[in-house]
């Protein structure tokens, strides 16, 4: 199999979710298109897997914390030669081990999730194990969520990860600054995150998460970290847009659960794949791309806001509301006064 | 069967304002009726259901009725420290809901299967447990929490469930709900797998038998009185659940059944064999696949009737 540059592999996360999806009427498409980036890059270019030996003792470890991102992972693990890119196609599907949710019954997969807030705990707990048995060779990546930093137990496997120095550890938040109903900081405030994480004894590092070159320096300094010792378990901040990639789906909270239903929504989301599809990567399902797409018309549900401040009108804190950031946009920025 | 309860709530909560709706972050879309109408009595408390439970057993100490909202185990397994000592323990005024009994979110996989909850939930002293069958049961039941001074648990479907009474009379926590008379062998329902036990009936009727039905929205406290009724007078005693088969509805019954001096039947759990389901699917796929659908139920009473 040939191996893709993570820019490759990222258009190919991003192209088999939306079939995933769109095929299956799954959820999270939202959460997928942010995280891609982050996966790309470690499975291209970070982690030391192998896909003839799964198990191989020497591999890194991984763990996709926030598991309803799950199609990422199941992307990024065929388009590596783990199992058939075929079998992508079974994702929810009557009989299927795609579970929406990432299931260990798939090969290179380390860790079922799907409840929130597990799996840097789990991930603590490897990185504590092989540290003990004097193994530095390995590291061990979580990716959580920034919703899922709501659940306490995140820090509690915070506190437990300083304590005991694992520099072996390294935490990625997909930080799309939006959950299940709304913007992090019109649910819970999580701000100022960075520092949070500072506090609690980590090494920060905040980069643009959706850039490979920034995943790349980060991951390479996460790495230089990892070989002092003892010193602090890094977590990068990898602020990211939910939806990236697919412009109407951007900061709009409603392709957090809604799927690619066919017509406009499909064919538009195809289409602005293909309008920055990486040279020498084949879609494996609209190789030319959609030759006369369906577009939305004036009554389409497209570039509204979706989420609970948004309808929730009568009472909801006017200092709750993020200031920037509108559906449909590519906006970064998230502000609480 | 979630949108009646979101209905039902919405209705009782603006006759009451101690009432309170609190999700764990979930209800996209479905809250939305309740948010909108109620907003004063609506909080969402975020993905952190530790907090949420114990933060509502809090505001029901100081006098509130509050409904905690989450899907699959997260409102139950996640937090069940918080349900037992803070809530249960205190006699606390919060009722806990849970959407997706069984395998509704089947094809989402292990972690959003709520197969062992009415087990926990019924082990805990204090504690109402609830799993209605219908959408007619789920607004009774819904009213009856409501009125309840004390914690709850109740299990819901998602959608598509049937209404299948046509109204219950007089509805009562730990009342089970005669749905056919019967004789030689009576089926015993809890839950939204109440759709699959009422076409095994339609079909076993038509084949000329005619079993007793009861439908069972309360696990517990679990109605004796028809337990030892049927006991006394079937030859066997199936009972149908989308949960595991220890510790659940099965084992309910199984525990009066065994403390009676004297009965003629004896007891055929269904449900999920004590196993996780590995496999992924509908809801509708993984029933049958997990033996407990219509043509299961059906398959397991004729290997009893031929016994």
């Amino acid at each position: 199999m040939m191996k893709h540059s993570s820019e490759q592999l990222a258009w190919l996360i991003r192209r088999h979710g939306v079939e995933m999806t769109h095929v299956s009427g799954g959820s999270h498409i939202g959460a997928v298109l942010s995280v891609a980036d982050i996966v790309a890059v470690l499975y291209a270019d970070v982690m030391h897997v192998d896909p003839e030996n799964p198990k191989w003792e020497g591999r890194d470890r991984f763990i996709l914390s926030k598991g309803h991102a799950g199609a990422s992972i199941y992307a990024a693990l065929a388009e590596s030669g783990f199992f058939p890119v075929e079998e992508l196609k079974t994702h929810y599907q009557n009989g299927s081990r795609l579970s929406g949710h990432v299931s260990h019954h798939l090969p290179g997969v380390d860790l079922s999730t799907g409840s929130l807030g597990h799996g840097l705990s789990v991930g603590a707990g490897m990185a504590y194990a092989l540290k003990k048995d004097g193994k530095m060779g390995q590291r061990v990546y979580v990716v959580v969520g920034d919703g899922e930093c709501n659940e306490g137990s995140v820090w509690e496997a915070a506190l437990f990860a300083n304590h005991f120095r694992l520099n072996n550890l390294v935490a990625i938040v997909d930080h799309n600054h939006m959950q299940s109903l709304d913007f992090n900081e019109n649910t819970l405030e999580i701000e100022d995150f960075a520092s949070k994480w500072k506090a609690f004894g980590w090494n920060v590092i905040e980069i643009d998460g959706n850039d490979h070159e920034e995943l790349r320096n980060a991951f390479k300094a996460a790495k230089e970290n990892s070989g002092k010792e003892p010193h602090k378990p890094t977590v990068i901040i990898a602020n990211t847009i939910k939806g990236c990639g697919v412009p109407f789906m951007q900061n709009d909270i409603l392709w957090h659960y809604r799927f690619p239903h066919k017509g406009w929504e499909y064919d538009c989301a195809v289409s602005e794949l293909h309008k920055i599809k990486p040279e020498g990567v084949t879609d494996p399902y609209t190789p030319d791309g959609i030759a006369n797409p369906v577009l939305p018309t004036d009554t389409d549900d497209i570039g509204n806001d979706h989420t609970f401040s948004y309808t929730w009108n009568p009472t909801y804190p006017e200092h709750m509301r993020r200031v920037e950031a509108t559906p449909g946009e590519g906006g970064r920025e998230h502000h609480v006064d | 069967m979630r949108d009646t309860f979101v209905r039902t709530l919405v209705e009782i909560a603006k006759k009451d304002k101690h009432i309170e709706l609190v999700t764990g972050d979930l209800g996209f879309g479905v809250l939305k009726p309740y948010w909108e109408q109620c907003p004063d009595q609506f909080t969402n408390a975020g993905i952190a259901e530790q907090n949420m439970t114990a933060m509502a057993a809090g505001m029901a100490l100081e006098g509130k009725t509050v409904f905690t909202y989450s899907i699959g185990n997260f409102p139950t397994l996640r937090c069940l420290e918080q349900v037992r000592n803070d809530c249960a323990y205190h006699h606390a005024n919060v009722k806990v809901v849970c959407v997706g009994g069984g395998f509704v979110y089947g094809s989402l996989g292990m972690s959003h299967h709520a197969t062992e909850d009415i087990a926990i939930m019924r082990s805990l002293p204090d504690m109402v447990v609830m799993a209605p069958g219908d959408l007619v049961e789920a607004e009774e039941a819904t009213k009856a929490i409501a009125a309840y001074q004390g914690t709850c648990y109740l299990r819901l479907g998602r959608g598509g469930e049937k209404r299948i009474h046509e109204k219950i009379d007089n509805f009562q926590i730990g009342k089970a709900i005669k749905v056919h008379d019967g004789e030689r062998f009576a089926i015993l329902s809890a839950g939204a797998i109440f759709d699959e036990v009422q076409e095994a009936y339609n079909q076993l009727k038509e084949e000329g038998f005619n079993p007793m039905v009861y439908t069972f929205p309360t696990i517990k406290p679990i109605d004796r009185e028809v337990i030892e009724k049927c006991a006394r007078e079937c030859d066997f005693i199936v009972t149908c659940e989308e949960h595991n088969i220890v510790g659940g509805f099965g084992s309910a019954v199984s525990e009066v059944m065994a403390e009676m001096r004297e009965r003629k039947a004896y007891l055929v759990k269904v449900g999920l064999n004590d196993q996780f389901a590995t496999k992924v699917g509908s809801q509708k796929y993984l029933r049958g696949e997990y033996q407990m659908d219509a043509k299961a139920i059906i398959e397991i009473i004729k290997r009893e009737l031929n016994k």
